[in-house]
């Protein structure tokens, strides 16, 4: 009895409240979107908000179950489960029904369940598990790989069900690695690279001037320019030669300087575009002589570097055009401000926008929601639960559950910072990682600021399957820090 | 140590990852900012999405005749409008075959409605009017159908129902109103109908009423989903002010049925209260005509018509008021002290303007009084008078401001302006201003021989039959007048007060009884013989006005009886030559119909006079 009291005692109350606010504002969301008008009803339970109540009655009963297992548990049968999980992955792609053209949902007699949410929660455990092995280090090749593969693993059979979007999640444990150690040139590579494809597809295709007749790809343009820019930083970061760096990026400034002056000319058959891909291979070769002249080898990895900007460039290209399906290029399209299409792709978000802008300082009031409740807004009581939060609570609701979700992140990262063991902490860091991903995807998407990838709102969005997965992972992450001065330092 | 010193910079990495979703949750909150409180155009996308707003129209006032008998009331139609955004997936052939219209119709009007040049307020969003003014039986034939094609619904109107097919002119026609008219007042949108001339234009603020509107939610897919906040927020519709004009509907009717045929106007006043009895311009045409989905192709060929039905005579036609305008002068004269009632001129078959230049008269005795001058209608002793007027003033002041005291007098007495009566359109005359003289003939260049015609009612003096109507009544008040109006009462609230104040003229009113002496005399011995009454003192003038064109129109006003008189008139008949033969039978017997309620046919002459007029045609 008495080790019970004190395990109860451990718990971490902070996180278990902001855990219960958010379900219960979850619930009364989802309870505000269904509301029918016509039929008020006080609670029904063949309703959404009534079923949604069960689905919280068992998540609450799975968090007891979970924590009342014996901590020890989870990391000795991280491997087991991680691999029961990625078998059940693999048999929900030939066993799911299609719905909506994905096969990811598995129907157990009465309840519907979505294996890729428990995915997370077993590579969590087993990168745990993995990474905290006794003298484990990041920078070894060979555990790079591995740990690629425990992740790129389970992501790769939920693309193949066709959830992108839930695979996008996995992109989470990179904070993860990042804490561990990863260098942090990964971090300035992988934001580089996003914004680049981010600037490619916003520029390409752009006329250069009002009266020419050749297209431009002002993609590869900006992109180029931007990363002969980061080498010359790079230059002066790590060679610590200021004067070498604006020798490089004003021999480049020139180049575009003379193509402009020929442009002036009417001579515009040398376009900015093939500047570019003169300027960065004359960068390349210029990189290329100074290290073999200064036999530095840092020089090879600013042309590794660039030649990754170039095939960054085209393989986006290729990509964004061959392999990406029309509905995926016009989501992606609509949040550059590419393309206004508020009755196809743009609809949700547009609908969406509406209802949260429309919201006010205060919003409309409880139930008062027309945007959400008259179906103007698509998954109302899913993906887009925010929006009813946006429609009826106003600026001030909006920030308060976004402040929620920034309090509890930030819980969980002090939380696993006073982990004594690495299992525990890693575990930790890929809870508030794979939390930290789903708001910022989904409230992102809700106000227009991330393309349309469905995944749903940690614990407010309606459904059993999401919401006990995640108390699952929560509360496995609750149960690890109670038990945290049991285990000893590994 | 190394290892704790590299734990301890992996450790700082936590702060990194808090600024990362700081950094994220910034963005949001700027985002969120920017949606929900900077721009406010969501709030109004949001509005349009899910209110329906629907208009309900108020009743349009009714009119009622002065003895409150229902002249003008209403009857329900439909309008069928649709939503251009709602309509996918719509069933264009049993829709088609519901109107009984052709697809290719169907796509014509959709083209007309989504053409923007044709439709400024077109918007996929809002309601458009697919076939406008279904009647009830149209209307229930397809309602039970209408709940199948999503986005389309129907919209009841009000229309105008007749009780006569009389007095459309002072009734005026209700018709959609038109871009400019929404421009100018907000309270139009697209489709709506307004008074577009008589009563219906100029008492349209108190007709319409105000709309209501019942706010409807809707949901994406178009369907209503309940009233919005039961209903909290709708406006019921104010239903119009009925309105009782002072028009006496027996009266008017009677005056058209005596016009029918003819060309021209009758006006009757009621002299104590400036009230319009009947108002009757001829051609008239059917009230209902201008009604309903005919109303445009009927109003065009009304419009077509030679003889000019729409065109509102009785306030818009000016002619020379001829001899009536002899009575004006014959008050002025007096008031200048030109002549007295006593004062005789000599006339031998007209008046010698210059040794040459004769204006000539018709034969009667010679050497008349002012009161023989009115009953024989003689065009000399005017002429006379009008020499003493302007070329030897008594009062010794120069032609110029002599001409002007007349012209002063005769303004005083309603002419040569508009009399501001309560109707669109109204047309002021001519009384010309001496400078206008000046600039034609020089400055003291012109005498009464230049403008000699204005004695007698022709040349430079132009009236309208109102104005003519209006003289008669003041005369038969002795001196004032109210101005003529045609509404009576309004509900809830009282006629303009200009139409309760007396207007009094400048002549003296004892100047008035040889005259209306005069006026007796013609009509129980002199021009206007025909008319003479039994039991019915009528005063009257007849007159003549002279017509370039072709025939002279002729005119009679009169009132009746001589004391306490209840009815003053004009009438005119274009093109029938001289006064008496046309204009003072059929005064006559409007006056007999008013006083007496009916036309006695046992007297025999009052028979074949009623006769004559009904049957005789002089247009065809």
């Amino acid at each position: 009895m008495s080790r019970k009291v004190s395990l109860f005692r451990s718990l971490d109350w902070i996180t278990i409240l902001l855990y219960v606010t958010l379900v219960t504002i979850g619930w009364f969301a989802i309870y505000s979107s269904t509301y029918d008008f016509e039929n008020p009803t006080i609670l029904n339970f063949s309703a959404r908000h009534g079923s949604q109540l069960i689905w919280i009655g068992f998540a609450f009963l799975l968090a007891l179950i979970t924590i009342l297992i014996d901590s020890k548990m989870y990391n000795n049968l991280a491997y087991i489960i991680y691999f029961l999980i990625i078998l059940l992955l693999i048999a929900t792609i030939f066993l799911a029904p299609e719905i909506k053209g994905s096969r990811s949902w598995l129907k157990i007699g009465p309840i519907t369940m979505q294996p890729a949410e428990l995915a997370k929660y077993a590579t969590a455990l087993c990168l745990g598990k993995f990474m905290s092995s006794y003298n484990f280090t990041l920078n070894s090749i060979k555990n790079m790989f591995l740990v690629g593969f425990i992740i790129l693993t389970p992501m790769l059979i939920i693309i193949l069900q066709q959830e992108t979007g839930l695979a996008l999640v996995f992109a989470a444990f990179f904070l993860v690695l990042f804490r561990e150690g990863m260098n942090g040139i990964f971090m300035v590579l992988a934001f580089l690279g996003a914004l680049f494809f981010v600037l490619f597809l916003r520029y390409d295709y752009i006329s250069s001037s009002s009266n020419s007749y050749i297209l431009e790809s002002f993609g590869f343009v900006i992109v180029f320019i931007l990363s002969v820019i980061s080498v010359g930083i790079m230059i002066a970061y790590y060679l610590k030669d200021n004067r070498q760096m604006l020798q490089f990026i004003g021999g480049n400034a020139i180049l575009y300087l003379l193509t402009g002056i020929l442009h002036l000319f009417g001579i515009e058959a040398i376009t900015y575009t093939i500047t570019a891909y003169i300027s960065i291979s004359l960068s390349i070769l210029y990189l290329f002589i100074m290290a073999l002249l200064q036999k530095q080898k840092k020089y090879f990895l600013f042309i590794i570097f660039l030649i990754g900007s170039i095939a960054l460039c085209n393989v986006t290209d290729y990509f964004f055009n061959n392999v990406l399906q029309p509905h995926q290029q016009m989501r992606i399209k609509v949040v550059l401000g590419l393309e206004d299409d508020p009755l196809g792709a743009g609809y949700n978000v547009r609908q969406s926008k509406i209802g949260i802008g429309s919201g006010g300082l205060l919003g409309k009031g409880f139930l008062n929601g027309t945007q959400t409740k008259l179906n103007y807004v698509p998954e109302q009581d899913t993906d887009f639960i925010f929006c009813t939060i946006g429609e009826e609570q106003g600026f001030v609701g909006s920030i308060v559950v976004l402040f929620l979700y920034i309090a509890l992140i930030i819980r969980l990262v002090i939380l696993a910072e006073r982990q004594r063991s690495s299992f525990s902490r890693i575990f930790g860091y890929s809870v508030l990682s794979i939390i930290f991903f789903h708001v910022a995807i989904n409230i992102g998407m809700v106000i227009g600021l991330v393309p349309v990838i469905g995944i749903p709102l940690v614990f407010l969005s309606y459904g059993g399957s999401s919401l006990w997965s995640f108390t699952i992972l929560l509360f496995t992450f609750i149960r690890l820090d109670a038990n945290r001065m049991e285990i000893l330092h590994q | 140590m190394k290892d704790s010193l590299k734990n301890q910079e992996l450790r700082n990495r936590q702060y990194i990852i808090i600024l990362i979703v700081l950094s994220v949750a910034f963005i949001y909150i700027i985002q969120l900012f920017y949606i929900q409180i900077a721009d406010s155009s969501y709030k109004e996308n949001a509005d349009s999405n899910a209110f329906l707003k629907k208009v309900i129209y108020p009743s349009r006032g009714l009119l009622y005749d002065r003895n409150e008998q229902l002249y003008v009331s209403n009857q329900p139609v439909y309008d069928l409008m649709i939503i251009m955004r709602e309509i996918q997936g719509f069933d264009t052939l049993s829709f088609c075959k519901m109107l009984n219209i052709n697809q290719e119709e169907f796509d014509n009007r959709i083209e007309e409605i989504k053409d923007k040049r044709k439709n400024r307020g077109y918007s996929r969003f809002t309601p458009q009017i697919f076939m406008s003014q279904l009647s009830v039986a149209e209307y229930g034939k397809i309602q039970e159908q209408l709940y199948k094609f999503r986005g389309v619904y129907a919209q009841q109107r009000v229309l105008r129902k007749y009780t006569t097919p009389h007095g459309a002119h002072a009734i005026g026609s209700v018709g959609e109103v038109n871009q400019q008219q929404i421009d100018a007042d907000s309270y139009y949108s697209r489709g709506d109908y307004k008074g577009q001339s008589g009563v219906e234009k100029e008492y349209e603020t108190y007709l319409r009423g105000e709309k209501g509107v019942e706010i409807l939610l809707r949901d994406a897919h178009g369907r209503i989903q309940g009233v919005y906040k039961n209903g909290e927020r709708n406006k019921a519709p104010i239903a119009g002010k009925n309105l009782t004009m002072t028009i006496d509907m027996g009266l008017q009717e009677y005056g058209e049925q005596l016009m029918i045929k003819k060309l021209g106007s009758i006006v009757a006043i009621e002299p104590s209260t400036g009230e319009i009895l009947a108002l009757i311009s001829s051609p008239s045409y059917d009230p209902h005509l201008l009604v309903g989905r005919e109303r445009s192709k009927n109003y065009n060929a009304l419009l077509k018509d030679p003889f000019k039905p729409l065109f509102d005579r009785p306030l818009m036609a000016m002619y020379p008021p001829g001899s009536t305008f002899k009575l004006v002068n014959g008050l002025i004269y007096q008031q200048e002290g030109v002549i007295t009632e006593d004062t005789r001129f000599s006339c031998r078959m007209g008046y010698y303007y210059s040794r040459t230049r004769k204006l000539g008269c018709h034969p009667h005795p010679n050497n008349l009084d002012l009161r023989e001058s009115v009953q024989h209608s003689c065009n000399a002793y005017y002429c006379h008078g009008l020499k003493g007027l302007l070329d030897s003033p008594p009062s010794g002041i120069s032609t110029t401001e002599s001409y002007n005291h007349w012209r002063n007098h005769v303004l005083s007495m309603g002419f040569g302006k508009k009399l501001g009566v309560d109707f669109p359109n109204e047309k002021g005359g001519l009384i010309l201003e001496s400078n206008r003289y000046d600039r034609i003939y020089g400055k003291n260049k012109w005498k009464s021989s230049t403008i000699i015609s204005i004695a007698i009612g022709q040349g430079e003096v132009l009236a309208t039959p109102i104005q003519t109507a209006n003289l008669a009544a003041l005369i038969a008040n002795r001196g004032y007048f109210y101005t003529p109006h045609i509404i009576k009462k309004i509900e809830g609230d009282s006629i303009d007060k200009r139409f309760r104040e007396k207007h009094q003229t400048t002549i003296e009113q004892k100047y008035f009884d040889p005259i209306i002496d005069g006026m007796l005399m013609a009509v129980e011995q002199g021009t206007g013989r025909v008319g003479r009454i039994e039991g019915i003192e009528i005063c009257g003038k007849t007159g003549t006005a002279q017509n370039p064109h072709g025939k002279d129109h002729s005119i009679f006003m009169a009132f009746a009886p001589k004391e306490n008189p209840k009815i003053a008139i004009a009438v005119y008949v274009e093109n029938s030559g001289f006064g008496a033969t046309w204009a003072v039978p059929i005064a006559s017997l409007m006056i007999e119909k008013y006083l007496t309620g009916t036309v006695d046919t046992t007297k025999l002459n009052r028979k074949n006079l009623q006769k004559r007029m009904l049957e005789t045609f002089l247009i065809e």
